[in-house]
């Protein structure tokens, strides 16, 4: 029987979630939203597989990157798409991000008492092209934020973006002389998660990033280290 | 002949074994403005003629958008077919959701068949009184079926539905050898061309002419006025230059314009 994460039990009872690790971000800017997730799927201290997306483009406004269980990701993001399709049929324009936040939250919630294990992250631009990042727990519960980090890696990369966008605990620069550009906000990113997979077993592999702004979304990867 | 006796309900035959009530229903098909469609061996076209009931109101669509792969133009009652629209997104989406691929629209057209045909023989209801033109790209193929209220369906390398369709299915058949092998853009102008031929009286301008557009690498679109104004722009080009290929060819200009007047 394999371990779980980090836990030693004596007698142990079969649990229908396992955790498959992986780390999500992003941060909003003035006019743009950067999302990454790292792709690397695992099972206790084993690799199951190098590339298992954890990233989802509902529109070209709006994505979502999940950590959690693998299997819950997947299925959640089933749902998103086909709801998200459903909306843009029926009103016969995409979803806003604000009504992706609101929808995902309210796919969570109605698996209050079996709920899906995914730590979710939405990210875009709202209905006045500003940036944005939503975050949740696994039932659902919704924040408007400015940067968020969920996953294995998760508390190595909030005190980073603590630090470097909403400037806490620096005595160097003032929030009055720093800009939020689109090339800090990437590199950030890139970095943030690079040094996640450099201490967390968990993450590793490749990179999903992609940058959202007014004239759309921009999708890349990049490699982490395989070990 | 025996019209009134048997066309009552729909249960019933007449003694020549027609069931007037399904006749009636396709009248009502062919009450529609004209739609029709058309495809090659990458894409699949349609191109329709939106009418609109007095100047003040809006152009009917009748071009909708089923899924990433597949769409519909209609002909007929337009409450219906937001029904059977209805079933096809559902039915499209649920077999995305399911397996993960693109519904085949043979299948979709096969299931909406036989949901047309129930409506032929239940005590209560009446049959769809909408004509379908369905294109779809999938399996690496284009498809173009018509269903019709009778719960018939079939594929067809061109057709036209609606009023007036004869002259555009004649354009058609006099045509379609060549479609296999054309692009999209003579494709698309083969299909303004074919409906210029129902348009009777009424002009063709980018408000009242729907076209929409699937095939390989071409996810299923409804073209924006503008590009059906650049089809149009050049059917009215192509036109003049047809009567002056015979002719002088350095006055091609002076000639197209002269000549563009007195075609109408």
């Amino acid at each position: 029987m394999e371990t779980y994460l980090g836990e030693k039990q004596q007698a142990s009872q079969w649990s229908p979630y396992i955790n498959n690790g992986g780390s999500c971000l992003a941060v909003a800017g003035d006019d743009f939203a950067v999302i990454a997730s790292d792709t690397r799927m695992s099972l206790g201290y084993s690799i199951k597989t190098r590339y298992s997306t954890k990233y989802l483009k509902i529109t070209e406004k709006c994505s979502i990157v999940s950590s959690g269980m693998q299997a819950d990701i997947f299925t959640l993001h089933k749902v998103l798409k086909s709801r998200a399709q459903i909306y843009e049929q029926k009103h016969g324009k995409p979803m806003s991000t604000d009504a992706v936040a609101k929808l995902v939250s309210r796919l969570l919630y109605y698996r209050r008492f079996f709920p899906y294990y995914t730590f979710n992250i939405v990210a875009g631009i709202d209905d006045e092209g500003v940036g944005c990042v939503f975050s949740y727990d696994a039932i659902g519960t919704l924040e408007r934020v400015k940067y968020s980090a969920s996953g294995s890696g998760s508390s190595l990369i909030e005190p980073v973006l603590d630090n470097q966008v909403a400037l806490k605990n620096r005595n160097d620069i003032k929030k009055e002389d720093f800009k939020l550009t689109k090339e800090y906000a990437i590199d950030l990113v890139k970095d943030a998660i690079t040094s996640a997979g450099e201490r967390d077993i968990y993450t590793g592999d490749f990179v999903e990033i992609s940058v959202i702004d007014i004239n759309g979304t921009h999708e890349e990867k990049f490699e982490l280290r395989f070990d | 002949m025996f019209r009134t006796q048997y066309d009552s309900d729909i249960s019933i035959y007449s003694p020549e074994g027609r069931l007037y009530q399904i006749e009636y229903a396709m009248q009502a098909v062919a009450q529609g403005s004209t739609a029709l469609g058309l495809k090659s061996k990458t894409h699949a076209v349609v191109v329709t003629l939106m009418r609109s009931s007095d100047e003040l109101s809006s152009h009917q669509r009748k071009i909708f958008k089923v899924d990433g792969h597949m769409g519909i133009a209609i002909s007929g009652l337009t409450a219906d077919a937001r029904v059977l629209l209805k079933f096809m997104r559902n039915e499209t989406l649920h077999h995305k959701f399911v397996y993960g691929s693109d519904l085949p629209t043979g299948e979709v057209v096969s299931s909406l068949a036989m949901k047309s045909q129930r409506n032929t023989q239940r005590w209560g209801r009446r049959p769809y009184g909408v004509g379908l033109l369905v294109i779809g790209y999938d399996g690496d193929k284009t498809h173009l079926y018509q269903t019709s209220p009778s719960g018939n369906c079939f594929s067809y390398y061109a057709q036209a539905i609606g009023s007036r369709s004869q002259s555009a299915r004649t354009y058609l058949e006099k045509n379609f050898k060549e479609f296999p092998e054309l692009g999209l853009e003579e494709l698309v102008l083969h299909g303004v061309k074919a409906l210029k031929e129902s348009s009777g009286k009424e002009t063709l301008t980018k408000l009242n002419v729907g076209i929409a557009v699937v095939g390989k690498e071409q996810k299923f679109e409804i073209l924006k006025p503008n590009k059906v104004q650049s089809y149009l722009d050049q059917i009215l080009q192509t036109e003049g230059e047809i009567e002056i290929e015979n002719e002088n060819e350095n006055e091609k200009d002076e000639e197209a314009e002269t000549l563009e007047l007195k075609l109408d």
